[in-house]
Parts: structure tokens; sequence; C-alpha cells
């Protein structure tokens, strides 16, 4: 006669126990599941994806009843165990279904840890924990109201996720600093954070819970320890569980905080097991699906009287929200003796960080792009010596090969229709052949004639490894160009270094930075003045002999020495009184040619250095300011007339414009900056070849970036549809803003784009919430340091050497 | 040609002068431009690019050279001539200054080396 084998618990555990017991033996036993839940073995990890709607209940079962048929399994659906007795190796159940068993397997695994505080027992607090659960939330969910999620960690945040895509508005209330503590480090653990505050989820960290206050014994807020108050309609707990060990400490079996069990998952009695989440081994816990597979392979050898013993497991930890991609593995606290490997990709947002002790991987957390996490772990558990590989270790795996370990090899190892570029969609042969047909022998020469590596970048090393390759010495990877002849090293380089060794002065930058030069020359110095105002706004003092004339005078020199004056007109509107001192004016001073510009307004040319002060007073009396028409900053706004005046107008294009305009004067950028709107996508505002253009349309705004009429003609990319004009404003400041802080100078917005690519600029501004509105704040910031009328400063007696002779001798005097 | 002979003319205080920057003495139809370097050094030549006849005084000054503003020429404050490949010349003046006063002398250095 077969032996009985009586399990308590259908989780994952023991479902693939069985499996393996049936693979290996399907005869060795006759099995009998008693299951609390009224259901059949289900894959737990997949109950988020059922929570936000991606998966059903039929999608995620692992073990349907025909299963159970074909096994012989009997399974009691919806029957708890309430009793073992150990004498008569015995069950019974709550029912009253009793069963003997020659050997015993307790999987009971979890609860979840509510915490006592007052209110935790009102209805519409939750816990997280099976199908019952989610089927709970998700009738909530249907008439919308605030989620209070109590705990940030891997199941708080996928409940938090899930309820936030069935329609809830979700507060996620996390104890810790930082989310998932246990797991990520701290900079990985605020990349998650913005990445959930993106999807419109809030996060309080450092909150602790004092109480949750309900309403007619319903949940109606939760207040915290320092007095905020969240209104909730559910209140999820999310903080951590407890293995379910009553049963068996009742059964009188060895206990700690879990059931006690041996190397082959056997428990203080010889004839029962332990498996799952319920047991302790080896004073471990463990919450997370692969060791409990272990176990389960333990077990069941055991079972079947051969040997695998359980000695147990590193744990990796996979955070299932979809869009976000986190990986982390082992151990990674910092430590005296433990050294690491960090790789940062801010604008990709990727971040990888491998612990590395005595030349073997301890831990690994990858954020962003966690294709190598298994690659990691696997040699973290295998305790592979990375002596090796070390320099390419954290590239991944498509980086390793036989020694030596060299990038470029590992890409000439690819295969001919390997994709280089997943964006574009382009393989290594078209890259390969463009090179060699063309002669390309830069980067940007590739993105240009390919498109690979052109749009969100990250296969760039991979292209710059074929150009190498394929152009040997012709491509040298570390040429920069220099910013001049005064030094080595590029814009970037530069601006970085100002950044981190807060450089704040000219001169400083320059001893620093190992100038070739005792002061520069006239193309460094403008740049670093430019890079110090925008690093430094209200602390760095303009340096007036660093700019090119027409910024220091504020007009334009034209070819006699002369200079033209172009006054602001906002949006191109003008009145009767200001063309009329214009007019005055020109009669006044003798300017020679009035021309209308290509950014609607007006130019008096030919007007002496010796009178623009006067010039700009007269004007000043009218109205005008400065329309920075020699800026590297904001020149024009060009509008249509939009629905104030015409028939297919479908917003007050000039209005948006006037207001952009009045916002974004002043501002110092690394080019200068056009913009243009249009009222209808007609585009008489000719936006969509501006740095930054609007196109009105009836359901918002479309707004363009990165186009160029000049020496390139391009035509602009959309960055997206915006709903109001203040998103515009936010929007628009935000690339500008961007710009400003990585544009190299004299770089306009359409080349600083293709080099950092059109989609890093559009993830940035348009799905990086919190990015835009630190972009938004740091350029209001700065305004308040630039938005002053030049003109009026300098009629007001400003850098009156510049516009006056030292000396005028009458021609007899010279002589 | 001796120093006492040389047509000094005050024109002016050197902080009057702006470091790295220039001002400019009116003569009828010709302007020459003073510099002032790094160094506290002055320089005057001819307001004029031998290119284009571009505003020198106009341009930015660094080490002995200043950049034309109008197409990017450099001239040497010192010599007048244009360096790197572009080739001209700009008349340049004696200066000298005493108890922070600039005087120039009229004579033109070409002149004197003639």
């Amino acid at each position: 006669m077969k032996k009985k084998l009586v399990i308590i618990g259908n989780g994952m555990a023991p479902g693939r126990m069985l499996e393996h017991l049936f693979e290996a033996n399907s005869d060795a036993y006759d099995v009998t599941i008693f299951n609390a839940e009224p259901r059949v073995n289900y894959n737990r990890l997949m109950l988020s994806p059922v929570l936000s709607g991606e998966k059903s209940y039929e999608d995620i079962i692992t073990h349907d009843d025909d299963w159970y048929a074909a096994h012989n399994v009997t399974l009691h659906k919806g029957c708890k165990i309430s009793e073992i007795n150990r004498a008569a190796k015995t069950v019974t159940a709550e029912n009253g279904v009793t069963a003997p068993y020659d050997k015993l397997v307790i999987a009971t695994g979890s609860s979840p840890f509510v915490i006592p505080v007052p209110g935790h027992d009102l209805d519409g607090v939750m816990v997280y924990r099976d199908l019952d659960d989610v089927d709970k939330m998700l009738e909530v969910s249907k008439s919308g109201g605030r989620a209070v999620v109590i705990g940030g960690g891997l199941l708080g945040l996928e409940a938090a996720a899930g309820l936030k895509e069935q329609g809830m508005d979700v507060t996620v209330l996390h104890l810790m600093p930082t989310l998932m503590e246990r797991q990520l480090d701290q900079a990985a653990g605020f990349l998650l954070e913005k990445s959930i505050l993106d999807r419109g989820i809030d996060v309080l960290t450092g909150a602790n819970t004092k109480q949750i206050i309900g309403k007619d014994n319903k949940v109606h807020a939760v207040e915290l320890e320092d007095g905020t108050i969240i209104d909730a309609k559910i209140v999820v707990m999310a903080v951590g569980i407890r293995p379910s060990i009553d049963l068996a400490k009742t059964a009188n079996l060895d206990c700690g905080r879990g059931i006690l069990v041996n190397d082959n998952m056997l428990t203080s009695d010889p004839d029962i097991y332990a498996l799952g989440e319920c047991v302790e081994h080896r004073g471990q816990c463990y919450g997370l699906v692969a060791p409990l597979y272990d176990m389960a392979k333990a077990l069941a050898a055991d079972l079947l009287e051969s040997s695998a013993p359980y000695t147990g497991s590193q744990t990796a930890t996979k955070l299932k929200v979809s869009g976000i991609d986190l990986y982390s593995a082992g151990d990674f606290e910092d430590a005296p003796d433990r050294e690491e490997i960090v790789l940062r990709d801010g604008n990709a947002g990727i971040y990888k960080r491998l612990v590395i002790k005595e030349n073997k991987i301890l831990g690994a957390v990858l954020y962003g792009e966690t294709a190598d996490g298994p690659w990691f772990f696997d040699m973290l558990k295998k305790g592979t010596d990375i002596t090796e590989m070390r320099d390419t270790l954290i590239f991944g795996q498509a980086y390793q090969g036989g020694s030596p370990l060299d990038p470029t090899e590992a890409v000439a190892a690819l295969p001919d229709d390997a994709e280089i570029c997943g964006c574009n969609g382009i393989c290594k042969s078209t890259i390969v052949t463009t090179i060699t047909d063309k002669g390309l022998t830069s980067l940007d020469d590739v993105r240009a004639h390919t498109k690979a590596s052109a749009s969100c970048g990250t296969c760039t090393n991979l292209v710059e490894n074929l150009l190498q390759l394929t152009a040997g010495d012709a491509y040298n990877p570390t040429a920069i160009t220099p910013v001049c002849g005064c030094t080595d090293l590029g814009h970037s380089d530069v601006r970085n270094a100002i950044r981190a060794k807060q450089l704040k002065s000219i001169p400083e930058i320059m001893q620093v930075l190992e100038w070739t030069t005792s002061c520069g020359c006239a193309k460094c110095r403008p740049a670093l003045n430019y890079y110090l105002i925008a690093e430094w706004p209200g602390e760095y003092v303009d340096d007036g002999q660093s700019r090119y004339i027409n910024e220091r005078v504020h007009a334009n020199i034209q070819k006699n020495g002369t200079y033209s004056v172009v006054p602001r007109m906002w949006g191109g509107l003008t009145t009767a009184d200001e063309l009329r001192a214009i007019a005055d004016a020109a009669d006044k001073y003798n300017i020679p040619t009035i021309k209308v510009t290509g950014g609607q307004r007006i130019d008096l040319l030919g007007v002496q250095k010796e009178d623009l002060p006067d010039v700009w007073a007269d004007l000043g009396k009218a109205g005008f300011v400065s329309g920075h028409a020699y800026a590297k900053g904001l020149r024009t706004v060009k509008t249509c007339v939009g629905s104030d005046w015409c028939r297919f107008g479908t917003q007050d294009s000039t209005g948006l414009g006037v207001r952009l305009e009045r916002f974004l004067w002043g501002s110092w950028a690394p080019a200068k900056v056009k913009l243009a709107v249009s009222g209808c996508p007609r585009n008489c505002a000719e936006a969509t070849c501006k740095d930054v253009g609007i196109i009105c349309v009836d359901s918002g705004f479309e707004i363009h970036f990165a186009g160029a009429a000049g020496l390139d003609i391009i035509g602009t990319e959309v960055l997206g549809l915006v709903k109001s004009e203040d998103d515009v404003l936010e929007h628009v400041t935000a690339i500008i803003q961007m710009y400003r802080e990585q544009g190299h100078y004299l770089e306009r917005i359409y080349k600083w784009a293709r080099r950092v690519g059109h989609d890093t600029i559009r993830d940035t501004i348009m799905d990086n919430t919190h990015e835009r509105e630190a972009l938004f704040a740091r350029f209001v910031y700065s305004q308040k340091f630039s938005q002053s009328d030049p003109w009026s400063e300098r009629v007001s007696g400003k850098d009156k050497h510049e516009f006056k002779p030292l000396k005028t001798f009458e021609l007899e005097a010279a002589e | 040609m001796k120093p006492e002979t040389m047509n000094w003319m005050e024109v002016g205080r050197i902080s009057d002068i702006p470091v790295l920057g220039s001002r400019c003495i009116k003569m009828g139809g010709t302007t020459i431009a003073l510099f002032r370097t790094v160094e506290d050094e002055i320089y005057a030549i001819e307001d004029k690019c031998p290119h284009k006849q571009g505003p020198l005084s106009q341009g930015i000054v660094h080490d002995n050279c200043v950049t034309c503003p109008l197409h990017n020429w450099v001239i040497s404050l010192k010599t007048g001539e244009a360096q790197g490949a572009d080739e001209g010349k700009t008349l340049t003046f004696p200066t000298r200054v005493d108890g922070g006063i600039v005087s120039i002398s009229l004579v033109a250095k070409r002149e004197v080396a003639a």
C-alpha cells in the first residue's frame, strides 16, 4: 500500500514540491491536500498583475483541477486544519474531516502583519496576501477615492501601483527614509521613489502611523504621528509577514520565529516536514519565492529517501510594477572590507551597483536595466571569482567572453544581424557598411547616417565599439573637441567640473583646470562666463570683458562699427505710440535704416555707439525695453493672431506668445533661443522650425522642439501635447532650463538635442514630473537675477565708459 | 628720436580703462584704441582691423592680443600684426603711464622703426 502524504496548505511551495515528487516517482505517495483557501494552487507572485488588471485569476493558476485529478491528489478546498494529532498521526479539519498520514508537510505560509494602531480593526483596513484580498480591493476601487498603503516595501508598492491602475488615488506611507530599504540601497531607493511619484502615487517616507480614524465604523482617514491627516477610503497594510506557526505550536513542534527545520526540511518530529514561509531554517525566514523552491526540492528528495539538503538561499528580488525595472540580490550593506562598482546614467535613469568582497559578488542592485540581474545573481550564488572580468563586469554578460575581456571584441563577436539600436531597429551590418561606405569617423556621423544611437542613446557604447572596430585609427573615441586652444577639455568636462568642484570664477576655472594661457581667449572666456552665470545665479558676477561686444553693450555691431537697436515687441504686437516713438528716435538720431525683422519687430540700423544710451532713453519713455536681439538667450516669440481674429484660430496664440516672452526674457542661454506660437496647424507663425514651437490645436497645445532654419534646416520634433497654457509655460520653461544646464556654448537647441537624444529630453520633460518641476523652479530662481532691462540700466549710467571716448581731440590738436 | 621729442599727449587715467578692456581716443576721423591688459600694460593701436576695418576696441582682450568683433582676427597689441594664418598690420603707437596718467605719442611706431 502507498504511503500517505498529507499537506497542510496549498501555496506555491508545496505545489512545486509535488512537481518534483511526481516527476521523480509519481507512485510513491497517496497525496491529500488541505487548502484553507477555496481554490487550487495559483501563482501568488502574480497577484499584483491581477490587481492592476493586467491578468485574471485564470491566467495565474499553476495547477488546475485536472492536474490534481491526473495525479490522484485529493484536494480539500476551503478546508482549514485545526489539529494535528502526532500520536495518532492524523490531522483534523475545522469541518470535521480527518485524514491519517505517514508523512505530513506543514506549509501554512505566513500571515500579513497588521500594525496594532487604534482603528486597525475598522471596516476598510485590508491586507494584501491572497486572491480574496485582491477581490476586495478591486471591488472598492470601482468607486474611486483614496487608498492609503502602509508599507513601502515590495508588496506595498505593488499594491499601490495596482490600486492606482484601478483608478484610485494612492498614498504610500513608509516608516523608513527610503523605499524598499531592505532590498535597495539609498540611491536606488531614491530612483524608485521618483518613478513611483511619476506614476501619480504620493509617497510619504519617515511616516509613522498614529491611528486610523473611522466614521460609522468605516475607514475615514489616517493620522500620522506628526499630525498629518490623510483621507482614506481603504487602508492596505503591507508592512511585512509573519510565519503562520500556530498549528505547529499547538502540536508542540519546535518553533522559533518560524517552524524549526533541518536541512532536509524535517521538523522536530521525524514524520513531519515544514516548508515555505512558515519555516525557520538556520535562523532565516524567507518571504520570497526562490528559497521556497529550493526547499521544495530538498523536501521532495527526502520524501523519496534520497538527499539534496537545503543549505539556505541568497535572495533576489524583482519589483513587479510594470514600467519600473528593479532588481536586487544579496547583501549590499557598506562595510570596510567591501568594495563596490557603480554605474550611473542619470539621463537614462540607470543605476547599477555591485558589492564585491574578496573578488566575489556579495550583492547587486540594478535599476532601469535589469537584464543582467540573473547573471550577477548566478555568480553571487556560485561565489564566482570575478578578478578576470572586473573591468567590464558592471556592463553585464554581453561584454564578457573568453579572456582577455574587451568590450570591442564582444561587439566583434556579435553576428551581423544583431540589433544594435533597438529604438530604430538598426543591426550591426547596417552600421558597419555605412561606416565603411561613407568613411564615417565620429559618433555624430553614424547617428546622422544610420540613426543608430540617436534616440535613447543606450546603445551608444556599442556603436562606439563598432566605430572603433570598423574605422580603426580614424576614430578616436577619446577625441573630445576641446573648448578652444587654451585647454584639452571639452565643454561637458568644463561644465561638469564647474559643478563638481564648485568653481565660481573664470580665473578659478583656468587655475583648477590648468588652462594653458594666462587669461583665456575670445572663444573660451564667453563660454566660461555663461557657464558660471547658468550655474551660480545670483552669486556669480557677470564679467563684461568676457562678453562678446553685442552682449556687453546690448546692441548689435554692424560692419562699419555702428550698432543696431531692436526694442522688444512682445509677441510681435506693437502700438501707434510705440511706432511714433521709433519714428521720432530715427529722426532725432539720424538713423539711416529701419527694417522689419524676421522675428516680428523693428530694427533701427546704423546707430552711433555714443548715441545708444540716448536712443534707449527715448525708446524707454515709450515703454520699450531691450529686445535682446544680440543675446545668446531668448530672442523672439513669433505669433499669429490666433483665436482673437483668425477664423481658424483654436487658441489665443498671441496671448500665449506674449505670456511666454514675458516669462522667459532676459535669461542667458548657450545660444540664441527663438520661439513661435501658431494658433492652428496651418502654422502661420512657422513654429516647426524654431528652437521651441507651439502649435495650438482644439484639444490643447502641441509643443515642438529642436527645429532649425539657419545653417541647417530641420523640422521640429514633437515634445508632447499639453492641456493648458500653464502647462505650456511649465514644459517650455523646463526644456529651456534643461538646455541652459546641458548645452555647450554656441550649441543651438537642435544640436544639443541631437547630442543628448530627443527621447531623453522628451522623457525628462513629459514623463518625469519631478524633474520638470525642479527644472522649472531653477529657471524661475535664476530669472530673479536676469530680468532687469539692460537698456534702462545703461540710461541710468551703468558702463558709461563703454559709450564715451576717453578723449576727443580736435583735428588741429592732433597735428 | 628721443623720448622727449615724441610729442606725448595725456589722454586720461589708467583707472578709466577697464582691465582686459579698451577705451577710444578720437582724433578727427581717426580713432585710436587704448587697451589695458591683465598685467596693467597699456597699448595704443589704431581702432581698425587690417582685415575689414573692424573696430578692434570692441573686441575681447586676452594676453597681449585682441580678437576683432567682426571676423575674429586676432591682432597683437604689441606689434599690430595679425596672428596665426592671417596677414595684416595695424598702426601702433607708443604709450607710457606716469603716476596713473596715460599718455600716447602720435608718432606711429612703424614710422619710428622706418
